[in-house]
């Protein structure tokens, strides 16, 4: 029991990482139907990114008082401005001028902004890992047997926080309706008075900004990175995106947490190396008794 | 000066022309009528002064002012509002939060609030389905959505492309009425129909389009009585 809950502990605190990651998938796909290969890549730049903020504020290892908050709140904040600005420059530079055009050709240009990040990642820190400071006390809180770490909470509610912001903008603002608007049917929604160049840049910034947070966290979180980091985390969190439904904001976080709470559960139970195999078993169980994904709604767009 | 002028307009999709240097006007207050057979371009000139596609050619004049290179957001700023062909209401979304869509070029609360009664007044339906998701409701009720949207904008001039299509006899009475309802309180409209015989009802004007050129235009009256029109779009009876 007691490894069990260790687990469930984990599980979340990866599955944090997962969903946030996933939601940049969804939004984009939502209203522009294109797989952003490129996501897993921002997510990794918004680690290289927040390392190199950090190495601006001479940070280096643990820090600890008043100052901890200033530096997490500027490099998740530094971060996302600079993972959502990537975004916004990759759709404005790669996707824009494809919209009308068939659908394989945004998606063989998104492999192309992905290979193309990695480089340009390859080329800032080499091929080998990269430490990351530790930045946060990590105190252990015990209880009975079971350990949560600090960094642990941090994930857990930093995820939490955004999701909850997010989904209070796409629900509750004028913004985050024509969002959905958007997404629906953009003829109509141009015909509103919407702007959908906007609207979609706008997507893409806050996607890209969530994978840039989440960047944050797992530097913090596992203490390293390397440019290639955000393939296996991608492709992850773009099944918990489709597990979820895609499209759906609820479903991404939640297919998120059920595959981070799936990768740690198999690692406790089976082992490391099948971990991967059980995600992606569960990927494909679910998507044959419910093809649209857990949350994924089948309404038919023309009644 | 009328409130709409188009004119030489020339829109084409890849090689297809589908018009070909068109020519017609709206005078504030006007119900005007673009009647033709299928693909004769009536979607496509609706669509091109909305700003959905661009114009190859020619000039679009609302209010004296030009507006054929404006992006469609401009355009439903500048008064011009558009109920689209096959409806096009957000499905995930409810009548509710369409109705506000309808409204979003606008900040005045009150006077959304005000309009949005209006609106809900003439269609009573769109009121008992007020938090149903547009997807569910029957085509008929989309149509009714589809308008009252098109409303929440305030327009000058209101594009509606094929209202009555797909409903029932009795609903396409009430589409009707709320038409001449909506010009009776001062919008202006330029009604696209299949159903000849009644937009030459309720229009004072009317075009018709063959594949991309205007053929004939006249006051409805005149139109209803010509040979040619009747032979080809009024199923020739008397
Ligand atoms: N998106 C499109 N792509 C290519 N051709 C189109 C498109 N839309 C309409 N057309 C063509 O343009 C012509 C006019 O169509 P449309 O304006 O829809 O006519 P109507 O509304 O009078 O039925 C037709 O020949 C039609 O096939
Ligand atoms: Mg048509």
């Amino acid at each position: 029991m007691d490894v069990f809950l260790q687990q469930l502990i984990n599980g979340l605190s990866l599955g944090g990482i997962y969903a946030l990651i996933a939601l940049g998938y969804t939004m984009v796909y939502g209203i522009i139907e294109l797989i952003n290969f490129a996501h897993g890549d921002v997510y990794t730049l918004g680690t290289f990114f927040s390392l190199a903020i950090l190495t601006l504020l001479g940070v280096t290892g643990i820090v600890t008082g008043p100052a901890l908050i200033v530096v997490v709140a500027v490099t998740i904040l530094g971060a996302m401005i600079l993972c959502g600005l990537t975004g916004v420059i990759v759709e404005r530079l790669a996707y824009r001028r494809l919209r009308n055009a068939p659908k394989l050709a945004p998606l063989i240009t998104a492999i192309g902004m992905s290979f193309i990040l990695e480089n340009l990642m390859l080329y800032w820190h080499g091929p080998s890992p990269i430490p990351f400071p530790a930045v946060i006390p990590n105190p252990a809180v015990g209880l009975g047997s079971v350990t949560i770490q600090a960094k642990q909470i941090m994930v857990i509610v930093l995820a939490v926080v955004l999701m909850v912001v997010l989904q209070v903008f796409v629900y509750n603002t004028k913004l985050g309706k024509a969002m959905r608007a958007t997404a629906q049917d953009k003829d109509a929604a141009q015909l509103m008075g919407i702007n959908i160049n906007t609207t979609i840049a706008l997507t893409f910034l806050i996607g890209s900004a969530l994978a840039g947070a989440a960047g944050f966290v797992s530097g913090v979180y596992y203490g390293s990175t390397w440019f290639l980091n955000g393939f296996a985390a991608g492709l992850k969190a773009f099944t918990a995106a489709v597990l979820g439904g895609i499209g759906n904001l609820a479903g991404a976080m939640l297919g998120g947490f059920l595959i981070g709470l799936t990768e740690a559960m198999t690692t406790q139970f089976i082992s490391d190396q099948w971990s991967n195999v059980v995600v992606f078993s569960v990927l494909v169980l679910v998507l044959i008794f419910r093809p649209t994904g857990l949350l994924g709604e089948s309404l038919p767009n023309k009644v | 000066m009328a409130l709409l002028e188009v004119e030489n307009l020339v829109a084409r999709y890849g090689r297809i022309t589908a018009l070909d240097g068109i020519a017609l006007t709206v005078e504030q207050g006007e119900i005007v009528t673009l009647i033709g057979a299928n693909g004769a371009g009536k979607t496509t000139t609706l669509r091109t002064i909305s700003g959905l596609v661009r114009p190859a050619a020619g000039t679009i004049r609302f209010d004296g002012r030009d507006i054929s290179k404006l992006a469609p957001n401009d355009i439903v700023r500048a008064g011009i509002s558009h109920s689209p062909e096959g409806r096009h209401v957000f499905p995930r979304m409810t009548v509710r939060e369409n109705l506000e869509l309808g409204a979003y070029t606008r900040t005045a609360k009150s006077e959304i609030a005000e309009d949005t009664e209006q609106v809900l007044g003439i269609f009573p339906r769109l009121r008992e389905r007020y938090e149903q998701k547009a997807g569910t409701m029957s085509g008929g009720e989309q149509q009714m959505l589809a308008i009252a949207r098109a409303m929440m904008s305030r327009p000058r001039l209101l594009l509606l492309d094929e209202p009555s299509l797909g409903l029932s006899p009795i609903l396409v009475q009430t589409i009707f009425g709320v038409i001449r309802d909506i010009n009776a309180r001062g919008t202006t409209v330029l009604l696209i129909e299949q159903n000849a015989r009644q937009a030459l009802a309720v229009a004072a004007r009317g075009y018709v389009l063959e594949v991309g050129r205007i053929a004939h235009s006249g006051a409805a009256a005149e139109l209803s009585a010509s040979e040619a029109v009747r032979a080809a779009y009024l199923g020739g009876a008397a």
